[in-house]
């Protein structure tokens, strides 16, 4: 590898073990728990953050939440603040962590996202356009939103429910090697996919994320300050955002997204390309947001991830090692720290402690993140030691 | 979808004081959007400036009504539980004839036959108890 500039690096990473439901914890719990985890790892103590960022907490905490975190963890942060990207926050955290460190705000930064989840879910009563013109339609939720653009894609270009499936096909078969993951010792081939209950056609049941409680935190620093700590760093090479929409309707297209724009600008800062890539870290709410971040990185012309993903070995010893941890297709989705999960993979991959599934030589990941209804992106080149 | 859409009680729009003439026209069985005079873009949902120029001299237009399915789900497990008892059900991005894009209620007989490219018309249709501007295959 050339020799290249690291932005920040990541020193720390927590993890909590997903779970269906929660019962009587609270969010500010889990986020307690998870970056406790964080700081033990980067070897560092509570009083050395100096920076928070967090995300906006349905239900819990709908404002002041960084004040609300610090209270609870005992920590004065000299920068904080909420990252609201969807799916892309924990990506657009490590980002901004970066981005502060290098204007001098800070010097360490604590990411962390979590979430408890109970029977009845909290709901956010929106008042917005999304709310006036896509509700009253029948057309609540992101699996309708993701429902238009896989049709839109398989009409344009004779994408099949075999190409999307397999998507998740291996997102199970990875997740056999993750013991944490909610779908581990639970394999699924194609046919359970295909034969998993239509939600909204063309999405399986099998093609969209579970939805579980969980937290994920990461310790973002300066590549001098990672210096200082003499542990296994990771740093990032180069990054790249766009946001562009909220509704589907307001789409600039329903077969290419925002992630485009996002990864051409993280392989151009990193001066980097897609298949150098040991690990694909990418963003997996459904099938056919995969589908798409395949097409938009490069790794194929748009409409052919079908034939890119056919007879591909996309495990940890394959072709193309992708999303290794099983995704959030394989592992769970815990809420935004859905997201940071494909973080958290990367560093370990990059550190070589991936165990089971760890790829040899792993030197370069690219990590996305989606939110929204394919509106929020940012894209990460994470790298081993320079 | 056998049943009567105007017997459900699911959520009807957060009516604004800019958008209230595009409901207003729907309950007519119309449907209105917005044009920039200033850079001649059409414009859906209302807004208070217009989103490619940032001009605040918009005015109202009626629609044809023609359209062409962009894309289009049959929800089998609506979002929202008011939504189960309609189940399943079309929703469809409809490209109006004008050009702007809306997500709208899709009137299929026989059942779930679409298909993308598809033209459509406005079909006003009561759901819920309000007129909105559904669509249907011409």
């Amino acid at each position: 590898m050339k020799a290249k500039k690291s932005y920040g690096s990541i020193v720390g990473i927590g993890e909590l073990q997903p779970s269906r439901l929660t019962y009587g914890r609270t969010t500010l719990e889990m986020i307690a728990e998870v970056s406790k985890l964080a700081v033990l790892d980067a070897g560092l103590e509570p009083g050395h953050i100096d920076g928070l960022l967090v995300g906006p907490q349905v239900g819990e905490t709908p404002q002041h939440v960084p004040a609300t975190v610090c209270e609870y963890l005992g920590i004065k942060p000299k920068m904080a603040n909420v990252v609201d990207l969807g799916g892309a926050s924990a990506a657009g955290m490590v980002w901004r962590a970066a981005a502060a460190i290098n204007a001098g705000m800070c010097e360490v930064v604590l990411c962390v996202l979590a979430n408890i989840r109970e029977e009845i879910p909290a709901r956010s009563p929106n008042r917005n356009p999304i709310r006036e013109f896509d509700v009253p339609f029948g057309a609540s939720g992101a699996n309708t939103s993701y429902a238009l653009l896989m049709q839109a894609h398989m009409a344009k270009f004779g994408s099949t429910a075999e190409d999307f499936a397999t998507i998740a096909m291996w997102a199970r078969r990875n997740a056999q090697l993750n013991p944490s993951a909610i779908f581990y010792d639970k394999p699924a081939e194609l046919e359970d996919i295909l034969n998993s209950p239509m939600i909204a056609s063309p999405l399986h049941l099998l093609e969209i994320v579970m939805p579980v409680a969980g937290g994920e935190a990461v310790i973002v620093v300066s590549a001098e300050f990672a210096k200082k700590l003499g542990k296994p760093t990771v740093h990032l090479l180069g990054a790249g955002e766009k946001i562009t929409h909220r509704s589907v309707s307001q789409s600039p297209s329903l077969t290419s997204g925002p992630l485009k724009n996002a990864i051409a600008n993280a392989f151009e800062q990193s001066k980097t390309q897609a298949k150098e890539m040991s690990l694909l870290s990418l963003y997996d709410c459904y099938t056919v947001l995969v589908a798409i971040t395949i097409e938009d990185a490069g790794l194929c012309a748009p409409g052919e991830f079908g034939k890119w993903i056919r007879d591909k070995d996309l495990g940890h010893t394959g072709d193309m090692s992708l999303n290794t941890h099983g995704g959030q297709l394989g592992f769970g989705q815990p809420d935004l720290a859905g997201g940071m999960t494909h973080i958290v993979e990367a560093v370990r991959q990059l550190r070589g402690e991936a165990d089971n599934r760890q790829i040899k030589d792993a030197m370069t990941a690219l990590v996305t993140g989606n939110g929204a209804t394919m509106s929020e992106a940012t894209a990460l080149v994470l790298g081993a030691e320079l | 979808m056998t049943v009567d859409l105007s017997s459900l009680s699911t959520p009807g729009p957060t009516i604004t004081q800019t958008t209230a003439p595009f409901w207003e026209a729907a309950q007519n069985g119309k449907l209105v959007f917005q044009y920039c005079k200033d850079c001649g873009e059409s414009v859906l949902y209302p807004r208070k400036i217009c989103p490619f120029c940032w001009s605040h001299n918009l005015i109202w237009k009626s629609a044809s009504g023609k359209g062409e399915l962009k894309s289009f789900s049959v929800v089998h497990k609506p979002g929202h539980p008011a939504w189960i008892p309609a189940a399943p059900f079309v929703v469809g991005l409809v490209q109006l004839f004008e050009g702007p894009t809306i997500l709208s209620f899709i009137i299929t007989e026989p059942r779930y036959s679409c298909s993308v490219g598809q033209k459509l018309e406005l079909a006003p249709t009561n759901i819920s108890g309000r007129v909105l501007p559904a669509f249907k295959p011409v």
